[in-house]
């Protein structure tokens, strides 16, 4: 198993190098002169001159890469002009909500995407199964940053029942407590969709699981039915499933985005739509790439699950 | 021949032929959901495409002083928004402008994620290796952080979301195109058309294309929605968008300011996108059924637990009970559709006490399906058993509760199938599959049932048991695999075991060690056996008794030596020349000129007659009984081959070899 880990490891090096590629390209694609646009357009030329040198931008393609790879290695991605602080202290910062929100989501979005198309799946063409699709349909197709609107004004203008926005109550916050009733609406919206991508894969491999002559021979052996489907069949299932969760983690991870923005989250999502604004493009060119970079480590993570549960995989 | 079967046989293919290959169109509209989405989706168009006809005020014009007037005030049916500009108004002219960057961004993507796809598929090698790294790249991204990446290059403009909607989806098609294309690309006519002279982009253009369409509309029909969403998501966070224009997103973006105060300014822009991508999604779903039929297919086949047993004819309970297990009257069909195939057509059987009956005849004369009705493990829909009684020890399995019958299975009879790989479950080691099969029916501890299973790999002569019990199924050869398979089948020292060809899927050195190895078990333990095959060599060596099927019911039964002796029916007759040599058990059964008859139109009276040399006028006429020709030997033929003094004197002339044959017999 270790053998394996550290393959896939070794298999993400250059991954990770083609990724650090596209976001130093950021700064290069840059219609204009990269410079201003990172000082904004009030810059004193100075201060262009200053960067344009620290950058390297004066230099060669390669040489500006190599120069900016070296930095970041050691984690300097420079300093964000807008907040005046480095970047990498901000995004990780920021990173950390990001992580707790979509960390959450993801666990729902699996427990409740796996549940629900389980049952979907045995009581096939029942009323649940009918109820369950037609859930997931509206789930799939609901704008979640609309949803995110719907559910504050329910549960929060209406009812009063949770915090509308934010991580920690301004006044006396802070503590789990708090902190997991500003977590229910946004982890929940952010979950929506991915419970519905992963109900609908679940129920589809868990069809095709049952129709397999193993299942049959469970059943032959005089197993009950709760024993062949949750032990024989899921187990199955779930092996073609951990990796479209694994996708699923970094649709989450984008649609973070708009949550944090809708429930004014302090996470890297919110942090970088403003940085966009603001044409904040080195707080851009970090966020990015720190992101990027884990949900690769994720992937790679779900790789090692799935070949945890399929000794097939296994070399 | 009557003239009510012959319309039959007249209506039926054409009816088969309608069922089966409507057109598309009509499968389209006959999935309600689908036509729903249709419907929602050509409204919401047709109305975004007529928007400068309708008397709609204009969308950016402001009036300060009619500002947040609730939705069905006067003159504005959907109320107006924070600058007094008519919410109606603008959200048909924001519709437009979403569904035109989504579709926009959705053409590209697909035009250019196919064109890489198509390229990279048919060129492979190299350049197919260096385009797929490169997708590889893009998709190590989470999807919308790479759209923000690039907006944040671009700068915040709707157009710049549209291209960066578009340029994240291109991987998702040409993946999708490069496994069709690379599939294609190898294929006999597109090698015929480059023998012909075309150059490669002709042959891409009219070889492979034609065939690639139909995945692109699915791909982009499941993508359409979503990149809709995702330009509407874009425009939501100020990203897509600007001031005065204003798409469906930005609209919503706008609105969520006045959130507290006037929620409708942002409801109605996200109802308006919820009800697209809903419908988009439904006529994807749609489209997806109708040209790709895999992920239809499975449909039909419902999992259950049993077999449903919906029985119009139930013979009388017997009053005693003398085999192992008495099968009687049992039909099973299966629905597909508006036919019904007749798969078990009334079979009855006898398995006495220790006792080893075969089962023989070729695939699809229903001997599988007659075993696994005993059991009740014929997937339902679309199997059912519809008549008979399944008799173990005075009981009716048939009517056996969920409980009963579970501790029936594996217990008191026991199956072993034919692909000993597909069989075992992939992901549980072999010693871990006995011991569940043991602890099912036995209240022993977890050691204790591993244990045991590794004391039945021993006997099932697996060397080093105690190692091998920790082996997965895809570890062990076929011959290895079979052996497990028997070992969860006797763990539990069933009375009935049967076996459905448990040999074929083995080579013939390892079937002969198989099967030697069953017989010497069963022996041992003193189990019933059915013996299912379609090899008279393998029922020659170890069944007692041999019971011949043919398109769904027995037609000949008795005790081997006799049958395979002097077979009284045709069909046996005819089955065993096609096994002359016993050393050659592998060679195909077709040597019968035709074919059984379809299980949806079997004919009257004899279904082997339209087959059979001897076959006369009343073999057509009905019903035909499985009467006694010799004591202890059956036959359901009304001239059975064993006493030749009633073969018909006005044979057709075809038959004449054939009476040869038997005349030399």
């Amino acid at each position: 198993m270790i053998a394996y880990i550290g393959r896939r490891l070794l298999a993400a090096i250059p991954v990770l190098f083609g990724l650090s590629i596209i976001v130093f390209l950021i700064i290069a694609a840059i219609p204009g002169d990269p410079a201003t646009a990172i000082l904004g357009s009030y810059a004193t030329p100075e201060n262009v001159e200053r960067l344009n040198r620290q950058l390297g931008l004066d230099r060669s393609l390669p040489e500006q890469y190599l120069v900016w790879i070296g930095n970041v290695l050691q984690g300097d991605f420079g300093r964000s002009y807008s907040l005046n602080r480095p970047v990498i202290d901000e995004v990780l910062e920021r990173f950390r909500a990001t992580l707790i929100l979509a960390g959450t989501s993801l666990v729902l979005c699996s427990i409740f995407g796996l549940l629900a198309g389980i049952v979907s799946a045995v009581r096939q063409f029942g009323w649940a199964d009918r109820i369950i699709t037609f859930l997931v349909l509206i789930g799939i197709s609901i704008p979640s940053f609309w949803l995110g609107l719907l559910l504050i004004l329910v549960f929060a203008v209406d009812l009063r029942w949770l915090p509308a926005s934010g991580m920690e109550a301004i006044y006396g916050g802070g503590g789990p407590l708090d902190l997991a009733k500003h977590l229910i609406l946004p982890a929940t919206t952010l979950a929506v969709v991915a419970t519905g991508v992963i109900a609908r894969m679940t129920r589809a491999s868990m069809l095709e699981v049952l129709r397999q002559d193993y299942i049959r021979t469970a059943r032959a052996k005089g197993l009950s039915e709760r024993r062949v489907i949750y032990r024989h069949a899921f187990k199955a299932a779930l092996v073609s499933v951990i990796p479209v969760i694994g996708i699923q983690a970094g649709f989450v991870l984008g649609g973070a985005v708009y949550i944090e923005t809708v429930f004014q989250w302090p996470g890297i999502g919110d942090m970088l739509v403003k940085a966009i604004s603001t044409r904040d493009v080195l707080l851009v060119q970090g966020g990015v790439f720190v992101v990027a970079a884990s949900y690769v480590l994720f992937n790679l993570a779900a790789d090692v699950v799935q070949a945890m549960f399929d000794p097939r995989l296994k070399p | 021949m009557s003239v009510a079967e012959e319309t039959g046989e007249e209506a039926a293919p054409a009816a088969a032929a309608r069922s089966s290959r409507p057109a598309s169109w009509r499968l389209l509209a006959n999935n309600r959901l689908a036509a729903l989405g249709l419907v929602l989706l050509s409204l919401v168009v047709l109305v975004a495409l007529a928007a400068p006809l309708l008397p709609l005020a204009p969308p950016d014009a402001t009036a300060p002083a009619e500002r947040l007037q609730r939705p069905l005030a006067a003159g504005h049916l959907l109320g107006t928004d924070h600058l007094g500009r008519d919410i109606l108004s603008r959200l048909v002219w924001g519709t437009r402008i979403s569904l035109a960057v989504g579709i926009s961004a959705s053409l590209i993507a697909a035009f250019f994620g196919s064109l890489i796809g198509l390229v990279a598929g048919y060129a492979g090698g190299r350049t197919d290796h260096l385009m797929m790294r490169g997708i590889d790249m893009l998709m190590a991204f989470p999807y919308i952080l790479l759209a923000l990446a690039i907006v944040a290059v671009l700068g915040p403009a709707l157009l710049n979301a549209l291209y960066a909607i578009a340029i994240v989806n291109i991987p998702f098609f040409a993946r999708n195109i490069r496994g069709i294309t690379l599939g294609l690309a190898r294929r006999d006519f597109v090698e015929a058309a480059k023998l012909s002279g075309k150059g490669p982009i002709r042959v891409v253009a009219t070889e492979i294309f034609p065939n690639v369409l139909p995945t692109i509309v699915i791909a982009l029909s499941t993508t359409v929605g979503w990149m809709i969403l995702e330009t509407a998501g874009l425009s939501f966070l100020g990203l897509g968008a600007q001031p005065p224009q204003a798409d469906l997103g930005s609209m919503l973006g706008e609105g969520r300011k006045l959130l507290f105060t006037a929620p409708y300014v942002s409801i109605i822009p996200g109802v308006m996108i919820f009800i697209i991508v809903m419908s988009i999604n439904l006529l994807g779903d749609g489209i997806r059924d109708v040209l790709d039929p895999r992920l239809r297919s499975g449909a039909l086949a419902h999992p259950s637990a049993r077999t449903q047993v919906k029985r119009r004819k139930v013979p009388e309970m017997p009053a005693e009970q003398e085999g192992a297990l008495d099968v009687v009257g049992l039909q099973t069909e299966f629905s597909i559709g508006r036919d019904v195939f007749r798969a078990v057509g009334g079979v009855d059987l006898r398995l006495g006490k220790e006792e080893c009956l075969g089962l023989v005849g070729e695939s699809g004369s229903g001997k599988s399906v007659t075993a696994l009705s005993i059991a009740s493990l014929v997937p339902s829909p679309p199997g059912a058993i519809v008549g008979g009684r399944v008799m173990r020890e005075g009981r009716d399995v048939l009517e056996m509760r969920d409980g009963e019958l579970r501790r029936l299975r594996g217990g008191e009879i026991s199956m072993i199938f034919q692909d000993p790989l597909s069989s075992l479950h992939p992901l549980f080691t072999v010693g871990d599959q006995i011991a569940e099969a043991v602890r099912a029916h036995q209240p022993v501890s977890r050691a204790e049932a591993w244990a045991k299973a590794v004391d039945l790999l021993g006997a099932v002569q697996i060397p080093n048991p105690k190692e091998r019990a920790k082996s997965y199924p895809h570890e062990l050869s076929g011959g290895m695999r079979q052996r497990v398979a028997i070992a969860i089948a006797l763990v539990n020292e069933p009375e009935v075991l049967i076996a459905d060809e448990p040999t074929t899927a083995l080579d013939v050195t390892v079937q002969a060690q198989v099967l030697k190895l069953l017989d010497d078990l069963r022996h041992e333990k003193h189990t019933a056996v059915l013996f299912i095959t379609h090899d008279f060599g393998v029922v020659s060596e170890i069944c007692e008794r041999v019971a011949v099927m043919y398109a769904g019911r027995i037609v000949e039964m008795g005790r081997t030596e006799e049958v395979l002796d002097a077979p009284a029916h045709p069909y046996t007759r005819k089955l065993i020349d096609c096994v002359p040599l016993l050393d050659d058990p592998d060679r195909r059964l077709d040597a019968i000129e035709g074919l059984p008859p379809p299980l949806n139109r079997l004919p009257d009276g004899c279904a082997f007659a339209p087959r059979c040399p001897r076959a006369k006028p009343d073999c057509r006429a009905g019903d035909i009984p499985l009467g006694e020709v010799a004591p202890g030997r059956m036959a359901r033929c009304l001239y059975p081959l064993v006493d030749d003094a009633d073969a018909p004197a006005d044979a057709p002339a075809d038959t004449h070899a054939d009476t040869h044959a038997e005349a030399g017999q």
